[in-house]
């Protein structure tokens, strides 16, 4: 989409990191699952027995409503056993603003006792017991949204609960053993939550999801190329590093001279000026009024800032 | 939800479990959680009281001088034979002069001078430069969730037991520089005392204060559904126990329509126009300069369960909150414009701990264009949500649940930190929604 | 972002070019620092790449590993390293001055002063980028806990000699970088940060590229542009022309280039195993080193606008004048060299995994003390940062109107002068609080007393009012009481009390720092933390291996 806009797009996937990723989650996955569910078993399994052989439901199905309707049949055949059940990428539904929206979590296991927990595979590594605390705040928010699309299937779903403490298995240190730590989402959710029932934007919709989720894309280019320029600019540089169409934004936010181009902070203190050029006039006096504690604060800053480099430029300095 | 047994029957039996366990108890240290006014302070006292009349040499460690000294004086006017020593710095004006008029305590700046008197109290950073002293047998430990983990290595080797009594709810204590290497560990230096001291000993008796006798029955299910959700508690009075009314009656302009909505719900937004402004929005600051006025033009008059007289809302019994210092001097300067002094105008941080009939803050959000960490710091909103026995005014601009929304938390995660409830987002969206019920729009 | 930051930026985008934040340089640099451009391979933690590294911008030495998942190919470029970077830091471990540090006698209990050896300048070590800071930590915790075939010789997979050492140096580096003010390990994006406000934000000033256009932008071109190009201009084979400063490599490269380079790399070791007369050998030997000289050749190439960028970077901070105290700081980088020095010699083990409780909040104190020392020392240092403290009324300037002498009520009584001081800045005074100058570089400490206007007579409030939200330009007078640095006798030492006339600028803050209290030893830790750390053993143990390290 970017490149279709003309903007170049910086991102791309070094194969290094896709192999690396594909091999681990197979690792973690491999002989049935066992290892995974002893590791779940070893941080969440109080109160039940060991995993022996669990089971490993198809999923299979045709379209992503089938694979849907599949897995909700799954969970409840897996909730009414009373052993363990390990979902292998399976499908869940979310409805948004009327649309729904597909999710594929990398597994999620059923307890015993008709628990469902989500688990996240990341090929980021926990050095140490810790690890990146961004990209595990992106995982976070990441199985919020599952937990939510899960919590809709468990409540008609006799004896099940979703549990609010999900999964994050990652690499340990500097191996390709995986480790796994345990991570409490009910803030992420109540969060989502609160977002799924307020916003009614389509692309605030689309940036509380977690990338892998799928649109069912009806539009065409065209369309979608007027439907950006229709978004409001919220530009802010946050966007380079999680969206394509950032450098689209930013080349717009900057020919218009907004100030959220150097960052959303520097708001903050400039009240209601809202452009290079605006502010820079009201630092110089030519605009504004000075009883506007911004106008004054930024006109004092620009005093300060000439008068230290003048002195500094002169050499005279004060004792 | 109604509360069906007796708050005072409530609140004493948690205070004599707290105690037992204090005294009698074999734990080497015991928690209290208290909300905010649950009678926290009454709780310490009454404490050293017991362990000194029990013949238990006492250390008492608070953050503050403010605090030590308030401390003291509650404690000599309890008890004015007791012996008590204040530790001080070696500072100019290390400790407040009142305590000089008290015949039983005495102050030092050296340890050593106070030894053998019943209690000894001090601040966290002078305890923290005695060396070489016999070890207290029991210690307590005020404000222990504003103290940092760090602080509390450096005292625990001077006691042997202690009570640790605090509110969950207010301000995080912090460091300013960064401390991410440690998040995780249980001995976080910069975690809260009580975090650390629960991760290594939990198995030690938790107890907490069930009843605030400060927040009126209008106050106290907000504060608590959104700011201790998972250890709620009640108001110690019920509706209409506390009454809030004016001599002069309203003029219709908006100061005077919310001070009708506080003083009749509790509550009182008073929204001026949607605009991005500084922090010392002059408009915001103005009207919460005339609403203190007006409440005190108007002749506010407070009753309450402590007697059955009416007694005027003066000055000393209001106060102005403001997230950040230049609010607060601009807060200052429009009150004197105006004629009006003795209002205590402060920063949250510094309104920590005290108490006043009503309360007038101005949101930390108002006006923003960005929600940041600092801004959303659930503690930061308790502690202004929550000093009033009475009423509380809000002055806010429109827009900021829409700014909320803008600004979902996107917080890094760090492995292995307990999770902090609630979350600054999730608890603003909740008081501002309570809040929209007692709104009154205003264009000044 | 203070204000004063925020218009400099705002000014940058206006004039096209980087504006200055400082008109010093607050970080010592040495006149031969080394500089090191790391490379990692994408997805793995700890699998180098490639590295430039050297202390002569004109001939850096290149370590390249052509298959970087295979761990006898790491170890040798991690053994390379070693040779690379350790010589640097062992010939400034050798030469040492003769130094005085207070202990305290464990006998008597009192402080003396011992003599001691400080080494003359520490090893600087450059990097481009934060990122490669953390790839410095990284590296310094994957060697640290190695073992050679002389610690064990049963060791499975020893590494080679040097090392662990390297790692626990790395490592050192690595924690020495988070002390605020140090210069010990400096990346070179926060160096160039720390003096310039470019017309771009904080975020994308990460990028070295980026932030050298706006600095320095090539002729006729404003910074906007060449910062543009630098993010994202590609070659018609769609490489970046100004690849990143690393360790991460840009995924186009990885994809196109490289990894068609490993895999010829791979084919050809797989066929020189495979080959089975001395012939084949000789020509699939040749085809191996020619697969490797490719692999390094690309890497020099991406690796080489980075190693030059940071030289540019270098000379840049180089062009502006040293502060005055940065010296003090450096001093302090080199008594945390030394003290490692001391440890590697006596032969203590490695630092832990994480610290422990004590270590870390004496960590964390050391840490809260420099910062507030190197804010102090920079705004003393440079008028520029000093401006913004002023903005902020954390400190102001004043023009010195009347004093008049009072004196202490004691039997030998002191000189408290009176000093009347005029100013249009709004410092936050309140009743008592302390202001600071520099006198003869040593702070001397007044407390204020009050606006003149008041002491006079008039309504406090209405003054203090005045002062906190009055127009700009509107001026004030302060009366300060001066109480130290005056001598022992009766009259000020000549000097010591300002005169009217003088300017002065004046601090809210203190200028030096104390230390925090003392903490108890680690073996004294209380049960509130856990007690005494148990386990150090556990804590050196090296990490455990996998046969198939080699995923």
């Amino acid at each position: 989409m970017a490149t279709a806009l003309g903007s170049p797009a910086p991102f791309g996937q070094s194969q290094f990191a896709l192999v690396r990723g594909n091999a681990f989650e197979a690792k973690v996955k491999a002989g049935g699952g066992t290892e995974l569910l002893r590791l779940l078993f070893e941080r969440l399994g109080a109160g039940a027995d060991a995993p022996g052989e669990a089971v490993l439901p198809d999923l299979t199905a045709a379209g992503p409503e089938g694979r849907t309707a599949r897995t909700a049949l799954a969970l409840r055949e897996a909730t009414a056993s009373d052993g363990w059940t390990l979902l292998d990428h399976p499908m869940l539904a979310l409805e948004v603003a009327g649309s729904p929206v597909y999710l594929e979590p990398d597994a999620v296991v059923v307890h015993p006792d008709g628990t469902w927990t989500v688990v996240e595979i990341k090929s980021f590594p926990m050095i140490d017991a810790s690890a990146d605390a961004a990209k595990v705040g992106a995982a976070a928010r990441q199985s919020a949204v599952y937990v939510l699309a899960l919590e809709r299937i468990a409540s008609v779903t006799e004896g099940a609960r979703v549990g609010h403490r999900v999964l994050l298995v990652c690499p340990k240190d500097f191996s390709n053993l995986p480790t796994a730590s345990v991570v409490d989402v009910r803030k992420q959710r109540a969060v989502t939550r609160r977002q799924l029932t307020r916003l009614t934007r389509i692309e605030d919709i689309a940036a509380a999801l977690p990338e892998g989720a799928t649109f069912d894309p009806g539009c065409t280019r065209e369309e979608l190329g007027t439907a950006v320029e229709a978004v409001p600019a919220a530009y802010a540089p946050e966007c380079l590093a999680a969206c394509e169409l950032a450098f689209h934004c930013r080349a717009r936010s900057r020919a218009e001279g907004a100030v959220e181009t150097l960052g959303r902070g520097v708001r903050g203190e400039l009240g209601g000026l809202t452009t290079v050029a605006g502010v820079l006039a009201a630092a110089s006096g030519k605009e504004g009024d000075p009883a506007d504690p911004t106008v004054a604060a930024l006109r004092r800053a620009a005093a300060l800032r000439a008068e230290a480099l003048e002195t500094a430029d002169g050499g005279a300095r004060c004792r | 939800m109604t509360t069906v047994t007796d708050p005072s029957a409530a609140a004493a039996r948690a205070t004599d479990a707290i105690l037992g366990d204090t005294l009698r108890g074999t734990a080497r240290g015991v928690v209290v959680d208290s909300p905010p006014g649950a009678g926290k302070s009454t709780l310490v006292v009454r404490a050293a009281l017991e362990l000194a009349a029990a013949g238990r040499p006492l250390m008492v460690v608070a953050q503050t001088n403010a605090q030590v000294d308030d401390l003291v004086v509650r404690l000599a006017e309890k008890a004015p034979e007791l012996p008590v020593g204040r530790l001080h710095s070696s500072d100019s004006d290390p400790y407040d002069k009142a305590l000089d008029g008290l015949d039983n305590v005495r102050t030092s700046a050296k340890a050593a001078d106070l030894a053998g008197l019943d209690i000894v109290l001090s601040t966290a950073a002078k305890w923290a430069h005695v060396k070489n002293v016999e070890p207290w047998g029991h210690a307590i430990v005020d404000e222990a969730y504003q103290m940092r983990s760090d602080a509390l290595l450096a005292v625990a080797g001077l006691f042997e037991r202690a009570l640790f009594v605090g509110d969950p709810g207010q301000l995080d204590p912090f460091s300013i520089v960064g401390a991410d290497q440690w998040a995780g560990l249980s001995y976080d230096p910069s975690a809260s005392a009580v975090t650390t001291l629960l991760a290594h000993n939990p198995e030690l008796p938790q107890h907490r204060l069930p009843v605030s006798w400060r927040l009126p029955a209008s106050a106290a299910p907000l504060v608590s559904d959104a700011f201790y959700p998972y250890t709620p508690f009640h108001s110690g009075t019920d509706h209409g126990d506390r009454r809030l009314s004016f001599g002069v009656p309203s003029d219709g302009s908006g100061p005077d329509r919310v001070l009708d909505e506080a003083a009749e719900s509790g509550w009182g937004l008073l929204e001026l126009p949607a605009r991005h402004t500084p922090r010392t929005d002059p408009e915001a600051v103005r009207a919460v300069a005339l609403v203190v006025r007006r409440l005190l033009e108007r002749g506010g008059a407070a009753t309450s369960e402590r007697g059955p007289d009416p007694v005027p809302v003066t000055p000393d019994r209001v106060a102005v909150g403001t997230a950040h210092r230049d609010q607060a001097a601009a807060v200052r300067a429009a009150l004197t414009e105006l004629g009006v002094t003795g209002v205590t105008v402060d920063t949250a941080n510094r309104l920590q701990g005290r108490e006043f009939d009503v309360t007038v803050f101005l949101h930390p959000l108002s006006g923003r264009p960005d929600a940041t960490a600092f801004h959303l710091e659930t503690g930061r909103l308790c502690v202004l949500a929550s000093r009033h026995r009475h009423a509380c005014v809000v002055v806010c601009r429109a827009g900021v649940a829409d700014l909320l929304d803008e600004h979902p938390s996107t917080e890094p995660v760090q492995l292995g930190v307990t999770v902090k409830f609630p979350d600054g987002w999730e608890a603003n969206h909740a008081v501002l929604a309570h809040l929209s019920e007692h709104r009154v729009t205003w264009r000044p | 972002m203070s204000l004063i930051t925020t218009l400099a930026r705002l000014e940058a985008v206006d004039s096209g070019r980087a504006r200055p934040l400082a008109t010093v340089c607050h970080r010592h640099l040495t006149g031969r620092p080394l500089v090191l451009v790391p490379l990692t391979t994408a997805g793995e933690a700890g699998a180098p790449l490639g590295a430039l590294v050297g202390t002569d911008r004109d001939a850096p030495r290149l370590l390249a590993v052509a298959q970087p998942r295979d761990r006898d190919l790491r170890f040798a470029f991690l053994a390379e390293l070693a040779e690379a970077v350790l010589p640097h830091i062992e010939s400034a471990a050798d030469a040492v001055e003769p130094a005085e540090r207070s202990e305290v006698d464990p006998e008597t209990g009192r402080r003396t002063k011992v003599e001691v050896e400080l080494c003359a300048d520490a090893a600087q070590l450059i990097v481009p980028s934060r990122a490669g800071i953390d790839f410095v930590r990284l590296l310094g915790r994957s060697m640290r806990f190695r073992r050679t075939a002389e610690d064990d010789p049963d060791t499975p997979y020893p590494a080679p000699a040097r090392v662990p050492l390297l790692g626990r140096w790395l490592t050192h580096y690595g924690e020495r970088a988070r002390v605020p003010g140090s210069s010990l390990l400096l990346a070179t994006t926060d160096l160039l940060n720390r003096h310039w406000a470019t017309g771009q934000s904080s975020l994308e000033d990460q990028h070295l590229g980026a932030l050298l256009a706006w600095i320095d932008p090539p002729p006729g071109e404003s910074g906007a542009e060449a910062a543009f190009r630098a993010e994202l201009a590609r070659d018609g084979a769609g490489q970046l022309l100004c690849p990143p400063a690393g360790p991460a490599t840009d995924p186009a490269f990885d994809n196109r280039l490289l990894a068609p380079a490993i895999e010829a790399y791979d084919r050809a070791r797989v066929a020189l195993a495979a080959a089975e007369d001395g012939l084949t050998a000789d020509a699939r030997l040749g085809e191996l080193s020619r697969a490797e000289r490719e692999i390094r050749s690309l890497l020099a190439a991406v690796m080489r606008p980075t190693w030059d960028a940071v030289w540019r970077g270098l000379d840049l901070a180089r062009g502006l004048p040293e502060g005055a105290r940065s010296q003090d700081r450096w001093t302090r980088d080199r008594w945390s060299f030394t003290a490692h020095r001391d440890r590697v010699r006596a032969g203590e083990p490695p630092q832990p995994r994480r610290d422990d409780a004590v270590t870390a909040a004496r960590k964390l104190a050391a840490r809260e003390t420099a910062q507030a020392q190197v804010e102090a020392q920079e705004a003393l240092d440079d008028p520029l940062v000093l401006a913004g403290r002023r903005l902020a009324g954390e400190a102001f300037l004043g023009e010195v109107t009347e004093v008049e002498m009072t004196y202490t009520e004691s039997k030998r009584p002191s000189p408290r002068p009176l000093v009347t001081v005029r100013t249009d800045e709004r410092p936050h005074l309140g009743e008592r609080t302390k202001v600071y100058r520099s006198l003869d570089g040593k702070p001397q400490t007044a407390e204020f007393v009050g606006y003149a206007a008041d002491l006079a007579g008039r309504h406090a409030a209405e003054s203090v009012a005045h002062a906190a939200e009055g127009p700009a330009g509107a001026e004030s007078a302060l009366v300060l009481r001066i109480t130290d640095r005056m001598g022992r006798g009766r009259e000020p030492a000549p000097g010591s009390v300002p005169e009217p006339g003088d300017r002065i600028a004046w601090t809210l803050f203190e200028h030096d720092q104390r230390g925090g209290p003392a903490l108890p030893e680690a073996e004294n830790t209380p049960w509130t933390h856990g007690g005494p750390p148990g386990g150090a053993e556990e804590a050196e143990k090296p990490d455990p291996v996998t046969a198939e390290d080699l995923l």
